[in-house]
């Protein structure tokens, strides 16, 4: 039931956006692609922006386009970041927030306190729109969307109009939503990165057609999407600090199916971090090493072998407990070990880093 | 600077026909001005033309076919007529009339550019902030266009004042009823009044170019936005 069904058909000229999607209506989705495959187009028919005839969208069980009805944009229940902040410049902060509070019916499952607290702009709300730094623009943008109280969040690449430092202003605030507000968000980016560090469910637009989608780890692993960490192939991990080891400077933190050891980065215990692992510094072996450099050291199923960038590389999907791990290995030590999916393995990882 | 009874009357008519001329057209020229701001009809270019008409016609040509229209045969006289308001040419009522329609572009122009450099972002914002089109228009589109509404304003107003030709046509010169300051002007020339003539023509000067000044002078704030 709480899902999102996308049908939609857009045809521009020497453009067509063609597509049937169905997205969880929980967490966060991001929509990713390249320039010109369609992402904008997709967040704008999905909020009634743009029309597609004959297109159909339901979200959560209510129909909100079909062939005979169109419910208009004021009515849907979202809120919507565009890519430049666009702030009215005839109001202040506060009256851009409360623009939107004004006209909205629904009861409210974010008070406004709550949502200037969330972005931390309270110092903000008297000051003119044109006396605001550009991350200070956007987070109002992103505070006057959440107002409405919205049942979806949609936004279009927030980011993409910051330098990185403004990015990295931003990305905590982000990160908050994501885990204090329960409203699913799809969000439009073009930069793995974000995508990696934010999401939870992934869907790959290429010229105007969907090239793969799900659950972010599955897609990132097995499309041969390249999240890279260099010029690695990464996976990310969502899991919690558990505790810090402060004589060796190391943190520990745990995710669906173990733990994992990590530098030390200051992080208290019971925070929510998401871990970047590279299929380089992930290895393979059918036997427990303890006499090894690695600290890390889990049990897991070969579920998949995959194709490597090298001729001479493969990288294998290990699932452990709820979680999959990638490690690139050549295919020599493929054959060596004789992998085959279902196989019980260990898996040695030498890095994992916390995104931020 | 001492004016005469009628010169002072002169004035007064001309105020006042400015006055109703413009707020007429406020009420009027502004949702012409935002459809064609808006439309994707391909009637745009056409009601364009239509509208700009005036800037390029001779008053006489207008004047001659709203004399037409309005007269005791034409369209609009019989609609008067019919209402019980009797014939237009040569009253009040009737000068304004053909002034709307001689003043819209001044209206409408300016306007169709404010809206037009609102450009569609801010109303699709207001848009996913649950506000109607036609709320989004009065809360987002008005006061960002307002420089615009102003300047489309003080244009109309001061281009009526300066009419004469459709006036003549039209109003004739009645005092009291259609001799305003423009027409004045014509009569003390004609009677070689000189003296009077310099004072009114002075006046409408200053007028014109106080009112220049102040449009001018909003300009490059009204930029900013």
């Amino acid at each position: 039931m709480d899902q999102i069904i996308a049908r939609f058909r857009v045809d521009w000229p020497g453009f067509t956006l063609d597509v049937d999607l169905t997205m969880p209506g929980t967490g966060v989705t991001a929509i990713f692609g390249r320039s010109g495959s369609g992402k904008t187009t997709l967040l704008r028919a999905i909020a009634g922006l743009e029309r597609s005839p004959h297109g159909f969208l339901s979200f959560n069980g209510e129909v909100w386009q079909d062939d005979c009805r169109f419910l208009p944009v004021h009515k849907r229940p979202l809120g919507y970041v565009f890519q430049e902040a666009s702030l009215f410049p005839h109001l202040s902060v506060r009256k851009n927030l409360l623009f939107g509070l004004k006209r909205c019916t629904a009861e409210g499952a974010v008070s406004l306190g709550q949502v200037i607290e969330l972005l931390g702009i309270d110092h903000l709300l008297e000051r003119k729109t044109d006396c605001l730094s550009g991350g200070e623009r956007q987070r109002v943008a992103i505070a006057r969307a959440l107002a409405v109280s919205p049942r979806i969040l949609l936004m279009d690449e927030p980011l993409s109009a910051l330098d990185s430092e403004r990015k990295q202003e931003i990305l905590p605030y982000l990160e908050r939503l994501r885990d204090e507000l329960h409203i699913p968000i799809l969000y439009v980016s073009h930069s793995a990165a974000e995508v990696s560090r934010l999401a939870d469910h992934l869907v790959v637009l290429d010229g105007g057609r969907v090239s793969a989608q799900g659950p972010l780890v599955e897609t990132l692993a097995g499309t041969g999407f390249p999240l890279c960490a260099g010029k690695d192939r990464a996976v990310v991990l969502d899991g919690v600090v558990a505790e810090r080891d402060e004589a060796w400077c190391l943190m520990r933190v745990e995710f669906a199916g173990g733990s994992l050891w990590s530098r030390d980065r200051g992080i208290p215990p019971g925070r929510r971090v998401r871990l970047l692992v590279p299929s380089g510094g992930v290895s393979i072996s059918l036997e427990r090493h303890s006499d090894s450099s690695i600290l890390n050291s889990l049990p897991g199923l070969v579920e998949t072998v995959l194709d490597g960038e090298h001729p001479g590389l493969s990288l294998v999907l290990v699932r452990i407990g709820a979680s999959k791990l990638l490690a690139r290995v050549t295919k020599r030590s493929l054959a060596a070990l004789s992998l085959e999916p279902g196989q019980s393995v260990w898996v040695q990882v030498k890095s994992a880093s916390v995104m931020e | 600077m001492i004016l005469a009874h009628e010169e002072l009357q002169a004035l007064w008519l001309t105020v006042k026909l400015a006055a109703s001329a413009t707020l007429i057209l406020v009420v009027t020229g502004t949702p012409i001005a935002w459809w064609l701001a808006r439309t994707r009809s391909r009637l745009k270019g056409a009601v364009g033309a239509v509208v700009a008409l005036p800037l390029v016609l001779p008053p006489t040509v207008l004047g001659f076919y709203l004399l037409l229209a309005m007269g005791t045969n034409g369209p609009v006289g019989m609609l008067t007529r019919a209402l019980g308001i009797g014939a237009l040419p040569f009253t009040f009522p009737g000068l304004v009339v053909a002034s709307v329609f001689y003043s819209l572009p001044f209206m409408v122009q300016p306007l169709q550019n404010a809206f037009e450099a609102i450009g569609d972002r801010h109303l699709e914002v207001a848009a996913t902030l649950g506000a109607s089109p036609l709320d989004a228009f009065f809360s987002v589109a008005v006061p960002l266009a307002l420089p615009g509404f102003l300047t489309a304003s003080v244009l109309t107003f001061a281009h009526t004042v300066g009419k004469f030709g459709v006036v003549l046509m039209i109003g004739g010169n009645i005092p009291g009823i259609s001799r305003v300051a423009s027409v004045q002007i014509y009569d003390h020339v004609e009677a070689l009044e000189y003296a009077q003539a310099h004072r009114l023509s002075a006046l409408m000067i200053i007028f014109s170019f106080l009112v220049l000044l102040g449009i001018y002078r909003q300009r490059p704030t009204s930029n900013k936005g």
